[in-house]
């Protein structure tokens, strides 16, 4: 594995990133379920007071067909108060084929209309298949990971965030 | 095959034709889906693009305007075209056999037939021969057959249930009403059984409702009673059922009046329940002869909490047919 530095280093960074770019209008928008962990770590490191929101976007997976969506249960969009006009910036833990970005960015259009949305994300691994792009990243991969290999974050009992590598 | 016809190879659903057969995990897999679907009604967009492009055809051999619509309105919010067929002024009544209307309407590429027939049995007909013709990518919802099974009550009756009482497993209910004759009360009590609940009462006069009725579903722990307020002592939830019509006809009831004046859930025989007790009704309901206005108004009653998570229900019942293929490829 490529030499990752921890979570928190990777948090930090990020939150050095996003600070000028937060105002009193920004929302935090965590993608279920690695990205809201991190978006809570960002609201806390950013001391913003609106509460966090958070998207499932099983909704909008463009792989239902194929037996892709609604895997997991209990998963609920808590979307911002007011969608409307809002600066939002959402968060996830991995960036990869950009399709839940895609799925996500749906899913909160069906709350309203944003005024602008940025993207936040702690490692790019490569292999994007869509033409997005993160507008902060902390660490990018020097090779983009094959297909073949998952890689996640994940959460300990104790609330230690950490990345794991394995195969699919 | 393993046996029913409603799973494919890998244990997943791919009809929802009873709820008899289905495991615990599977109902609980199926109640929680449905949790998130609850939410979509109150956004700004009621649509989720689950199903976009896929064709479900609305087959009522039998009329339900209720049933109809909340598959229409489910189907619909998922973001399917619904197609509305009611068979009694169309082909059928033109003496077109069953499996030829579905033979016709398959050529017009339905993804999905939702099937509400007189004859118990008819959506697993379908089904068979949608898998014997090759044809597993369509799949079927029982929308309720003849005194069979209305397995999406079932399950939206086990949702209201859940989200009232969290616990299965350490609930007394009690269901009024003639369950013998019920698909209602049929799928329920599967339901009910898989789902661990220790106590289960039938209620209902001795024509309805013979001691043999606690044999009705094999080892479920059913206990009949023709006594309403003896059956509803001590009761987590109170089911009533609707009092069909034609059961007045067949001289098994004096009439409406007598029916209530014994078997009427009434805010006195309510009281004998827990306190906190609910009480549902699948509707449409008799007000007077199965339940009193009171009780049907009443703070512990969930009747229309039940229609609205039944749509949540179908929403995620469809969506997880959609989601399989079939396991044709």
């Amino acid at each position: 594995m490529q030499s990752l530095p921890p979570v928190p280093e990777l948090i930090d960074r990020l939150v050095a990133q996003l600070r000028p770019a937060v105002t009193p209008a920004t929302l935090l928008v965590g993608i279920h379920t690695g990205g809201v962990w991190v978006a809570q770590a960002l609201h806390a490191g950013l001391g913003i007071a609106a509460p966090l929101a958070s998207i499932d976007t099983s909704f909008h997976r463009d792989d239902h067909h194929l037996g892709g969506g609604l895997k997991a249960a209990g998963r609920v969009s808590r979307p911002p108060e007011d969608v409307d006009g809002a600066h939002l910036i959402l968060v996830d833990d991995v960036l990869y084929t950009g399709r839940t970005i895609r799925a996500a960015m749906n899913e909160l259009f069906d709350y309203g209309r944003p005024a602008r949305v940025d993207l936040a994300v702690l490692v790019d691994r490569g292999g994007r298949e869509l033409p997005i792009a993160a507008t902060w990243c902390a660490y990018t991969l020097s090779r983009p990971l094959p297909a073949s290999q998952s890689f996640n974050l994940q959460r300990a009992a104790d609330g230690r965030l950490s990345f794991s590598l394995g195969e699919k | 095959m393993n046996g029913n016809p409603q799973l494919d190879e890998r244990g997943e659903l791919i009809h929802l034709l009873s709820l008899e057969g289905l495991s615990r995990e599977m109902l609980h897999n199926i109640l929680d889906r449905a949790e998130p679907f609850t939410a979509v009604a109150e956004r700004e967009v009621k649509k989720v693009p689950l199903l976009r492009g896929k064709s479900v055809f609305n087959l009522f051999f039998e009329n339900s305007t209720r049933t109809r619509t909340t598959f229409e309105i489910a189907a619909k919010r998922l973001s399917a075209d619904v197609i509305n067929l009611n068979i009694n002024t169309s082909s059928a009544a033109k003496g077109e056999s069953l499996l030829d209307t579905v033979d016709n309407l398959a050529a017009m590429q339905a993804d999905m037939f939702v099937v509400r027939h007189a004859s118990s049995g008819a959506p697993y007909l379908i089904a068979q021969h949608l898998a014997a013709s090759g044809r597993r990518h369509i799949h079927v919802v029982n929308a309720g057959d003849g005194r069979h099974a209305h397995p999406t009550q079932g399950l939206l009756d086990m949702y209201t249930i859940r989200h009232y009482k969290k616990d299965f497993t350490r609930l007394t209910v009690a269901v009024v009403g003639d369950i013998l004759h019920s698909r209602v009360a049929r799928s329920q009590l599967h339901a009910l059984a898989t789902l661990g609940v220790p106590d289960i009462r039938l209620i209902g006069p001795k024509t309805l409702l013979p001691a043999e009725a606690a044999r009705m579903i094999p080892a479920a722990p059913l206990a009949v009673c023709h006594d309403l307020a003896e059956g509803v002592r001590g009761a987590d939830v109170v089911m009533t059922l609707r009092l069909q019509n034609e059961r007045m006809q067949g001289a098994l009831l004096p009439s409406p009046q007598e029916y209530f004046k014994s078997y009427g859930l009434t805010p006195e025989r309510l009281a004998l329940a827990k306190p906190d007790a609910i009480v549902l009704h699948p509707g449409p309901m008799n007000r007077g002869v199965e339940i009193d206005s009171t009780v049907a108004d009443g703070r512990q009653a969930v009747i229309l909490p039940q229609v609205t998570f039944g749509i949540a229900v179908r929403m995620a019942v469809m969506s997880m047919l959609a989601g399989t293929s079939g396991g044709a490829q």
